[in-house]
């Protein structure tokens, strides 16, 4: 790439308009039958909306070129970064973070005071929305622990989020059980049902065993949507007891603020939890599993282990996540555990960055927030939504905070320090 | 249990496993050459299906005979299926042929979300009735009540497609490309295979099969709306994977074993639980030949 050329003039040159041009023309017959003409098959009348293709033409005219603009400038940094072996490119805004770790910690404290104030500042509906955004928080970041650190494709993971759900429902209905005593439970469950699937599946390897976990995910659901012995089917299981404290009756207000910050307390539970497990020999064995197994194997480390370590503990999150959701929407059933959902929690865990806890954490959050405060195009969100996944993976691949390799490097002779490999 | 019920359901279930196998080719196909689960797949499908039915109603007026008009949305739906597959591919999978593999399937969930609202948005939500064009065969009379017109044309349809594709793959020069790109494509470049045109080669004839297939269930099923694409899509996946995913033998033999699978679970057991018999198959046949039926065994290498 040596015609990189730089300034206003490249903006706008006559080959682009000629492009974009077709491109337009491309885009107005690609969407010819489905914007223009609608067909009512009824009543046998046809409907010409001759408008929709002037708009499909300006729009595309002007998308194209901005998206042009974009993959140039894509493809210029990479290029450029390629030319010049010794990158003197500044560090991102995360590495130095990184050299300042009391910066670090005040800027963690001020997020936490500030979400720990969000349901006193707010109202009950944005403390409602926030809990679900938290729920997924955790859920992306049990996730992360079997796909991001450990390279491992689960498409069935809301499974272990019913299973939690319907510990709490199921032996709250039939033998009372509270909600801080399910909570534990519910983890343990989801956990020993996350090792039973596990150890058959196990030996498949990448995208063979992501739709073996697909299939569990599905089977789940068949059978709590039929079963009606056990889990009352479709019509699930409703009055199920928010959570509340000592025995004392709680207003709906007040358990949404203490669920509010149950779930708040988990989410930094389980920051920490994952943030100790990265460094520790586990996690270290998931990245090496990640990067290659055989090589791993070799430097001594037992695949089968790691892989139901990963498993367990990225389960356990999944069902405690899903006691919280119990509790909190008093109602369950099997349409909240589609598969749907699992595609979403992966969607963010990928969307925000693998393996990075920061990255992980705002993919939930934008993915959950997005559509609903974006209710304002209400027809047209998942449009955008769609749209939004398709751009942020292919300009940023790595996804939007990607995570940092933990690296040793001599710094000494020329002080000149290099960007790392991500 | 007679036996007119059971050939009834073995039919039904050669129907539903042509279909699959219809656009299992495509997800297989993708895979084999860019190791891609390609989840919009489904939605290029159901865009066959909605062209169609909107040619045909578009149509309606010519009063040309049903099985013309049949004709010529075929031909339409397949040239726009191909077209949308091959624009996909240029806008959401090109730019990440070098990127994390989970980025891309992120990036075709994203494609399949947005086809999906797309449709829903300038069509309609409801379920669109497909019409009648295929009239009915005057020999098929005597055993209407086992095989119906539209499930004879899907089957042959089927096999000649199936026969077509396999003599593309083994004799054209293309087909070769195709086959050498899946087995390494650095080296295929060496050897002068443009890979892009491969590539883009593979969406357009994937799409055009998954497009065949949507055109032939819409006027079988009678019925078409939005979210059709989604779960034919997952169905014919889990067949791709089945027979050993990127396998193309492997892809047409999953498919009718998931479609029997279904037919006769239903048939014989319950039909609460139809896709818990395919997704159960699935597992147990992975649990004991991890790579699928006709997959071959990938060797470790260091």
């Amino acid at each position: 790439m040596s015609d990189i050329k730089t300034g206003i003039g490249r903006y706008i040159t006559k080959k682009d308009v000629k492009r974009s041009g077709l491109m337009a023309l491309w885009f107005m017959f690609l969407t010819f039958p489905i914007m223009v003409v609608k067909v009512n098959t009824v009543t046998d009348t046809v409907e010409w909306r001759w408008i929709n293709m002037f708009i499909v033409g300006i729009f595309s005219f002007i998308l194209t070129h901005v998206w042009k603009l974009m993959i140039d400038r894509r493809e210029g940094r990479i290029a450029a970064a390629d030319n010049t072996g010794e990158t003197t490119e500044k560090l991102s805004w995360r590495e130095r973070l990184d050299e300042k770790p009391a910066l670090k910690r005040t800027a963690s404290l001020i997020f936490l005071a500030l979400a720990a104030l969000f349901p006193i500042v707010t109202g009950m509906y944005q403390t409602s929305i926030m809990i679900t955004a938290l729920l997924y928080v955790v859920l992306a970041l049990g996730l992360n622990i079997i796909v991001g650190l450990g390279g491992l494709l689960v498409l069935g993971y809301i499974v272990f989020y019913g299973v939690g759900a319907y510990t709490y429902a199921l032996l709250n209905y039939h033998f009372g059980l509270n909600f801080w005593l399910a909570l534990p439970l519910g983890g343990l469950f989801a956990m020993i049902l996350g090792i039973l699937i596990a150890i058959p599946v196990l030996r498949l390897r990448g995208d063979y065993l992501a739709i073996v976990t697909l299939a569990f995910g599905e089977i789940f659901r068949i059978v709590m949507e039929n079963w009606n012995g056990l889990s009352f089917g479709p019509s699930g299981i409703a009055n199920i007891p928010r959570p509340a404290l000592f025995g004392l009756d709680f207003s709906i207000q007040q358990s949404t603020t203490l669920t509010y910050y149950v779930i708040l307390a988990f989410v930094v539970i389980t920051i920490f939890v994952v943030r100790r497990l990265e460094d520790s020999r586990l996690g270290r064995s998931w990245v090496a599993m990640r990067e290659d197994e055989i090589a791993g194997e070799a430097m001594g480390i037992d695949m089968w282990k790691t892989k139901l370590a990963a498993f367990a503990l990225s389960t356990f999150w999944a069902g405690v996540a899903g006691v919280i959701f119990a509790g909190k929407t008093t109602f369950i059933n099997p349409a909240s555990f589609t598969m749907w959902e699992s595609i979403l929690v992966l969607c963010m865990v990928v969307l925000g960055g693998m393996g990075s806890i920061p990255g992980v954490i705002s993919g939930a959050l934008i993915i959950t927030l997005l559509p609903e405060y974006l209710r304002a195009f209400s027809e047209l969100r998942m449009l955008i939504f769609g749209a939004v996944l398709v751009l942020v993976m292919v300009f940023k691949p790595d996804g939007m905070i990607p995570a940092i390799r933990q690296k040793y490097e001599f710094k000494g002779i020329s002080g000149n320090k290099k960007k790392g490999d991500k | 249990m007679n036996s007119t019920y059971f050939i009834e359901l073995f039919l039904g279930g050669l129907t539903r496993g042509s279909i699959y196998a219809l656009i299992a080719l495509g997800y297989t196909m993708v895979y084999g050459i860019i190791q891609l689960i390609n989840f919009a797949h489904g939605e290029i499908y159901m865009i066959g299906a909605f062209t169609a039915l909107i040619v045909s109603g578009a149509l309606a007026f010519t009063g040309l005979a049903p099985i013309v008009i049949f004709l010529i949305a075929a031909v339409v739906a397949i040239v726009y299926s191909a077209s949308y597959g091959v624009t996909m591919e240029k806008i959401a999978y090109k730019p990440l042929r070098t990127a994390p593999r989970l980025s891309a399937l992120i990036s075709a969930i994203g494609m399949s979300m947005f086809l999906q609202n797309y449709v829903l948005l300038a069509q309609t939500s409801d379920f669109q009735p497909f019409p009648e064009l295929i009239p009915d065969l005057a020999f098929l009379k005597p055993i209407e009540n086992i095989m119906n017109t539209t499930q004879f044309i899907i089957l042959v349809t089927t096999a000649i497609v199936m026969v077509l594709f396999t003599l593309l793959i083994r004799y054209t020069k293309i087909g070769k490309a195709m086959r050498a790109t899946a087995q390494d494509k650095i080296m295929a470049q060496l050897v002068g295979i443009n890979v892009n045109k491969v590539i883009m080669f593979t969406f357009l004839i994937g799409s055009s099969t998954a497009a065949i297939g949507g055109i032939l269930i819409s006027s079988h099923v009678g019925q078409i709306n939005f979210y059709i694409g989604f779960i034919a899509g997952i169905k014919a996946f889990v067949a791709a994977v089945l027979g050993g995913i990127g396998s193309i033998p492997g892809a047409v033999l999953g498919s009718f074993v998931l479609g029997l699978t279904e037919s006769f679970g239903t048939g014989y057991i319950s039909s609460d639980y139809e896709d818990v018999f395919a997704f159960a198959f699935l597992i147990i046949i992975l649990i004991f030949r991890p790579s699928g039926l006709l997959g071959k065994s990938t060797k470790k290498k260091v």
